[in-house]
């Protein structure tokens, strides 16, 4: 048995049964860390990736329920040399204090900017509801989110 | 900082630890290719080495340059400090310290930390002491290398040291002579112990302390780098996971164990008492294993637990129980001019450290020897427990920190450590990554100790107050690793031949444990705490951020705003009137001008405390708005001001209280742990809500910068000031005050109907 998967814009095969949670094949089969182990249950949001443009919960979401839909990891925005705009304004904002939960919350945001080009406060918090924080790292992220849109920091 | 400030917390164990570790350990102190035998001493040990003048900060129990400090031929600087990177920022902050002494670029510098056989034991990384001890030995072990250096290159330009510039590394004579650390370093052997009377730089003369240096650790964080001991992959490596008892008495009668091992990928089935783990090639098949084994698995679970709700905290008060006065000040004459007293009660539930990433360790065995890498606050005091447990000698043992998610004290971080040796002694070498399930942290890891805490004082006719007491109820607030009576190590109590904990011990004053910051920090002329320490653990408690501060004074400070309108004063000048300490007084009186503070503002509360009593300086104004239909709270802003000494980096020292201030604010809003009479109930964030995005408040911190005091730790510095401050805020808000933690709904909805 074996997976097929569209991660980052590339084919990848996984020896993984078809049942297997997606977040443990980006994990242990194409050594993607961005997404983390936070629940299991689609509670804590540590785990989002986007699935054709939709944040998505990949510790609950079957390799094959996902078929050949894109799947995209923070690792496909861009690297330390070359960051996304995103990536590049939650360096300038400091917007992590752990960092566990900040791969998950920065693909919901990228879900809603993609969507929404400049979401005010209130959306951008509402968006983020199902990630969780831990740290207090709350605003520093909404600022960041605020900045990659090229809009005024409120939070 | 002394050896006793060095044993704070956990290690803590060094306080008690003298006849475990009375001889020297024999160790490898292996670093940047070079290798060498060092000894390992106790700092107990040391301190009897009275001969030996003292040295600043961890320098006095690590006194060798070489210990904290390489300069490499490659032209890269290695730091090797004890304590380790939480997420709070003291990686950088350390190289900043390091880059100023040295006049190096921050580029240059490599670190090493929290490594058994290559760092310093400084302790635990707790009680906002790292910026005290390891970056007070390195600023002056780099300062005193840097002197050696240049005396060095002195001799080989032929020029008086004074006379030199350093800039990046490179030294300069007045003549054009240029020598490099690089090229100077083989000339100058660090092996040599520091002395005492080095000068580091002033203030003035630093380039990057004081300034916001980006974190280096966030890049990596963002870009899907390994940052963590959950990204480590090595070869071979198969995937652990434990089933843990319904409870900490629970035994284990029966198990399908060869079901489990029938299916697919499974590795190895591992029961020994009341431990049950399995390892599998692939993570998902282990959780699969670990579910079976779970559903088969019968247990004997008691009914030990204490009574939930209002009932837990009579209880408390008739439990076993180790007393004790502190902070005791006679005056009977004032006392007896007391014309009002006041007298209340307040409580505090559970509540969980709840970090968002299960605790994790990655454990491999290799001829007799266990590597162990962890996220473990105390590498050298996990590795001491690994010890009476495993039942190898330390040198076997070399435990190595790697990130895990935010911890907030002690959580399943060491116990984790152990699953995973205990695991990888099964899969023949081959390493073992364990990480818990959610229900494993909710359920197992330390919770922060229940409390209730009985005030009562006097105020006389001027309204002032007269005479005061604090009398505490609370379990212990440090069970962890190291302890010279036992074994802290979770799965250590569940073996067939078990390694149980020792008894129940308490941080002593200054700091303190269940009764820090119960003592107060204000000018009472008669007061006492009394310290009702209970003896047995029904359920599993540890140290969580502040240790006992947050409760006692969410207590000391409601009960401050209590006995202000008793008085019938404004509660920020009613703390003034007996405050005396000009750097409290300074942090309360900008707060309440920052915040524009009037004596008749309804909605909103203020508190202050100095952490600890012996640290950072903070005083809170909390907006509050209440939901009388829901019974919601919430808390729109947060003003603080904060005086921490010296300012390293002032972004990171913001970052820091303005976590604590929200993370205050959903232990105070809604967290407590359930359970019934066997076994805990909270197992996943359904059970266990925090704050959302759209309920943190939003948090303006303003910092009052001490270049001439020494920098005092910030990590715990929000939380009491910003518990009170809400309760004070509601209070003044709906008229009816609230004493029982957490301010939740139906409580508030209950008090306002």
């Amino acid at each position: 048995m074996a997976v097929t998967l569209n991660v980052n814009g590339a084919s990848r095969t996984s020896p993984a049964a078809p049942d297997t949670p997606l977040l443990y094949i980006l994990r242990n089969d194409l050594n993607l860390n961005a997404a983390k182990y936070g629940c299991g249950f689609g509670q804590c949001g540590a785990c989002t990736v986007m699935i054709d443009g939709t944040a998505t919960r990949s510790c609950i979401t079957p390799a094959s329920q996902v078929g050949a839909k894109a799947v995209t990891t923070l690792e496909g925005l861009g690297t330390i040399a070359r960051p996304h705009a995103l990536q590049k304004a939650f360096i300038d904002e400091q917007a992590a204090q752990c960092g566990y939960c900040v791969a998950g919350a920065m693909m919901t945001a990228k879900a809603l900017l993609d969507k929404n080009a400049k979401p005010n406060e209130k959306e951008i918090r509402g968006a983020l509801s199902g990630n969780l924080c831990r740290c207090g790292t709350h605003n520093r992220i909404v600022r960041a989110i605020q900045r990659a849109s090229g809009q005024e920091v409120t939070a | 900082m002394n050896a006793r400030d060095n044993s704070m917390f956990g290690a803590a164990s060094n306080q008690v630890a003298d006849e475990s570790f009375s001889l020297p350990r024999r160790r490898f102190f292996k670093k940047s290719g070079a290798l060498a035998v060092a000894f390992s001493l106790a700092p107990s040990l040391l301190n009897a080495q009275a001969a030996r003048p003292a040295l600043p900060g961890s320098l006095n129990n690590f006194r060798k340059l070489d210990s904290w400090l390489a300069i490499n031929a490659d032209g890269t600087v290695a730091f090797f400090s004890g304590k380790v990177e939480l997420g709070q920022g003291i990686t950088t902050a350390l190289t900043q310290i390091v880059a100023d002494e040295l006049d190096i670029d921050m580029a240059r510098i490599r670190f090493v930390s929290g490594d058994t056989d290559r760092t310093p034991d400084e302790g635990v990384t707790a009680g906002s002491l790292s910026i005290q001890q390891s970056g007070t030995a390195l600023r002056f072990a780099a300062a005193e290398v840097r002197a050696l250096l240049l005396a060095a290159a002195a001799q080989k330009l032929g020029a008086p040291a004074e006379s030199l510039q350093v800039a990046d590394g490179t030294v300069s004579s007045a003549s054009g002579g240029k020598a490099t650390y690089w090229e100077l370093s083989g000339s100058v052997p660090l092996g040599r112990e520091a002395t005492p009377g080095v000068k580091p730089k002033t203030a003035a003369q630093h380039k990057v302390v004081g300034k916001s240096v980006p974190r280096r650790d966030i890049p990596a964080k963002v870009t899907g780098g390994e940052a963590y001991v959950q990204d480590m992959r090595l070869p071979g490596m198969v995937f652990g996971r434990v089933v843990r008892p319904p409870s900490l008495t629970a035994k284990l009668q029966s198990v399908d164990e060869a079901a489990a091992r029938a299916m697919p990928g499974v590795v190895a089935v591992i029961r020994d008492g009341s431990f049950l783990a399995v390892a599998a090639e692939r993570e998902e098949q282990a959780i699969a294993a670990r579910y079976a084994l779970s559903q088969s698995a019968k247990w004997d679970v008691p009914a030990a637990l204490p009574p939930m709700g209002p009932a837990l905290f009579a209880h408390m008060k008739t439990q076993r129980s180790t007393d004790s006065v502190v902070g005791k000040k006679d005056n009977p004459q004032a006392a007896a001019t007391a014309v009002k007293t006041l007298k209340a009660e307040y409580t505090r539930p559970f509540q969980s450290h709840g970090s968002i990433g299960p605790s994790c360790a990655v454990a491999q065995w290799k001829d007799g020897k266990v590597t162990i890498w962890t996220h473990s606050q105390g590498v050298f005091q996990l590795r001491g427990d690994l010890v009476k447990v495993l039942k190898v000698p330390a040198a076997n043992i070399n435990c190595i920190h790697k990130e895990g998610s935010g911890c907030y004290g002690h959580n399943g971080a060491d116990d984790v450590g152990l699953d995973a040796a205990l695991v990888a002694r099964a899969t023949n070498g081959r390493p073992v990554k364990l990480q818990w399930m959610r229900e494993d942290e909710f359920g197992w890891e330390p919770y922060g100790s229940a409390m209730v805490m009985n005030m009562s004082a006097g105020l006389d006719a001027n309204g002032k107050i007269v005479d005061y007491t604090h009398e505490l109820w609370s379990h212990t607030h440090s069970t962890r690793p190291y302890d010279p009576d036992g074994s802290n190590l979770l799965a250590g109590w569940h073996l067939a031949t078990p390694v149980p904990m020792g008894p129940a011990k308490n941080i002593p004053q200054p700091s303190g444990g269940s009764d820090r910051n119960a003592v107060p920090y204000y000018t009472f002329p008669q007061q006492k705490v009394i310290n009702h320490m209970l003896m047995d653990m029904p359920i599993r408690v540890s140290a969580l951020r502040t240790l006992g501060a947050y409760a006692n004074l969410f207590a000391a400070e409601s009960f401050m705003d209590e006995l202000a309108e008793a008085a019938g004063a404004d509660p920020v000048e009613f703390r003034l009137r007996h405050l005396t300490d000009p750097r409290a007084r300074a942090v309360l009186e900008k707060v309440a001008a920052d915040a524009n503070w009037k004596t008749g503002d309804k909605h909103r509360g203020v508190s202050f405390s100095r952490y600890k009593n012996i640290g950072c300086y903070v005083a809170a104004i909390v907006d509050i708005e209440i939901d009388r239909a829901s019974g919601k709270l919430s808390v729109p802003r947060i003003a603080m001001v904060g005086d921490v000494g010296l300012i390293v980096n002032p972004d990171g020292i913001i970052n820091q209280l303005e976590g604590g201030a929200i993370q205050s604010t959903s232990w105070t809003l809604g967290e407590q742990v359930s359970y019934d009479n066997r076994q805990i109930l909270t197992k996943s964030w359904s059970d266990y809500p925090v704050l959302t995005y759209a309920e943190v408040p939003k948090v303006k911190t303003t910092l009052i910068n001490r270049p001439s005091d020494p920098s005092l730790g910030v990590g715990e510095g929000s939380q009491g000031p910003v518990v009170a401050a809400i309760a004070n805020a509601f209070a003044r808000s709906s008229g009816k005050r609230l004493r029982d933690l957490p301010l939740a709904p139906a409580r508030v909805k209950a008090l306002l109907a």
